[in-house]
């Protein structure tokens, strides 16, 4: 029902932009707070309609989608939450695939964080991964399945301590639990004891520090989700080959979950966020319209 | 010796990190590990002074009767109130058998963090998309050749990032034709990447330089010197 409604709404929402067209086109351009409305709208009423939009899965998604492929079942994987919640609609998505996708291949997971929310960000990533019945069969431990680190501060210096030490800048996990209880840090030393590590960022520090310094100081092998405000900076690094795969922003979420045939929140809100970018693209438009109208006017 | 010390201090600092990654033996690997415990250290305090400034920066406001001083108060109250449930949670955490940090799902640090920090920051990033929208509105004009190279780039990123000229195709199930996302793809993948990479250059070239001049003692305002 709701969903029905959204859609009519959806309707007359598009049907109106055509009326705000007409008006451009007739001299008379709309304000700002306009913009604002169709805007809310737009991301809104996509939410309440519960759909997917289908996405082509990118060359950047499918070469880390390959390289956590390759990982044998009990390989260690380093997970760095570096976020926090406002970049949570466009990280956690992909953070809860991660999670999904390591569990059921039986990888061991190493959490940590280089921004204060970031642990907690990855509780509630694992609390989501548990709800799936495959998962919760599987009975996980705690230190022996998957590990909480926590946060460290130090940004970058965090990254160079752990190439020599993981356990001097983390001598207790989040559950104050010392490393050398945790049987799943009993062969981790360094970087060398990694197989992959899977950073999602949305700033400073984040996937740049860990190219920087674990990829190419330490040698570890590195993929990323990153917003898409920030994937722009990583590109090169991608380029280059030392970052494995990016995932960008909302779409590379929904690519992942697709990849990984794991469909989560990402595959919903692309769909939202496309309405979104089509109701700009039309405003950019009607904004060129009211430009050149009021050029020509200026003309005569 | 106000000057010379600091000058010093950070002079040995940088000459460390900046050898170690060479020679990352004894005696320069040890002392930066050390060095980066200290960074730690030092980064842990900078973050209670940061909150401390901004109680003295709050107090300051409600004491002069500032405007919006109402706004001051309630800063206050969120920062006392989340510290005193993160020390209760926390104290409380270390007596308990097996201990439990004050972070961990289900303890009140954890429900402010959830239900109150969680949504009232992403509502404040969220309005990001307004100002983002709105702004496009009014500077995506096609002015001059430049600002036409713009709009054109950001039409195919835009519509490219999100299934949204892909979606007949994809409906269809054809995959024989180059996508729209292709285009935005490719964008990102050769002009953006080779901006960014040129611009990041730049940047390492004017970061080594001024840190030579820091190392080398010519570079003085962060000692209050010219």
């Amino acid at each position: 029902m709701l969903s029905t409604v959204a859609t009519i709404l959806m309707i007359i929402v598009g049907l109106s932009m055509l009326y705000i067209l007409y008006r451009t086109i007739k001299g008379q351009p709309i304000e700002r707070r306009y913009v604002f409305l169709y805007i809310a709208l737009a991301i809104s009423l996509p939410l309440l309609m519960q759909k997917t939009a289908p996405v082509p899965v990118t060359r950047d998604v499918m070469k880390l989608v390959d390289a956590l492929n390759e990982l044998p079942p009990g390989s260690k994987v380093l997970a760095a939450f570096d976020y926090d919640p406002p970049s949570a609609p466009e990280l956690q998505p992909m953070g809860v695939a991660f999670m999904k996708f390591a569990f059921k291949h039986d990888l061991q997971v190493i959490i940590m964080g280089l921004w204060p929310q970031g642990p907690q960000q990855a509780n509630q990533a694992i609390l989501e991964a548990m709800k799936d019945p495959e998962i919760a069969a599987k009975n996980l431990q705690y230190g022996v399945d998957y590990v909480n680190l926590g946060f460290q501060s130090g940004n970058e210096f965090v990254i160079q301590s752990m190439g020599s030490n993981f356990k001097r800048m983390f001598p207790k996990d989040d559950r104050l639990i010392p490393y050398d209880s945790l049987p799943i840090m009993n062969s981790v030393t360094n970087f060398s004891n990694i197989d992959f590590v899977f950073n999602l960022s949305s700033g400073k520090p984040g996937t740049v520090e860990w190219v920087q310094i674990a990829v190419d100081r330490f040698g570890a092998k590195c993929g990323a989700g990153n917003t898409a405000v920030q994937a722009p900076q990583v590109y090169p690094y991608l380029r280059t080959g030392q970052l494995t795969g990016l995932l960008g922003g909302m779409s590379g979420g929904a690519e992942f979950e697709k990849a990984l045939d794991e469909e989560g929140k990402a595959s919903t809100f692309i769909f939202s966020q496309m309405i979104s970018h089509a109701t700009v693209i039309a405003f950019i438009l009607i904004g060129n319209v009211a430009f050149f109208m009021s050029r020509k006017k200026k003309k005569q | 010796m106000r000057r010379e010390i600091p000058l010093l201090i950070t002079s040995i600092a940088g000459l460390v990190f900046a050898i170690s990654y060479f020679i990352p033996h004894w005696p320069f690997g040890e002392s930066e590990s050390i060095f980066g415990d200290w960074i730690t250290i030092v980064q842990s305090f900078a973050i209670w002074l940061g909150a401390l400034n901004l109680l003295k920066v709050s107090f300051e406001k409600i004491y002069r009767k500032r405007k919006d001083s109402l706004y001051a108060g309630v800063i206050i109250f969120c920062l006392v109130a989340t510290l005193i449930i993160g020390f209760y949670d926390g104290f409380s955490g270390l007596m308990q058998e097996p201990e439990v940090s004050f972070r961990a799902p289900g303890t009140h640090f954890d429900w402010v963090f959830v239900y109150i920090y969680t949504p009232l920051s992403s509502t404040m990033f969220a309005m990001l998309a307004f100002f983002v929208a709105s702004a496009s509105y009014r500077a995506f004009r096609a002015r001059n050749f430049e600002a036409t190279l713009l709009l054109i780039a950001a039409f195919f990123v835009m519509g490219g990032r999100v299934p949204l000229f892909d979606l007949p195709l994809l409906k269809l199930g054809i995959s024989d034709v180059p996508y729209f996302s292709l285009f935005a793809d490719w964008i990102m993948s050769y002009p953006l990447t080779g901006g960014m990479t040129a611009i990041m250059i730049g940047i390492a070239l004017g970061i080594m330089s001024s840190s030579l001049r820091i190392i080398l003692g010519i570079e003085r305002s962060h000692v209050g010197g010219a």
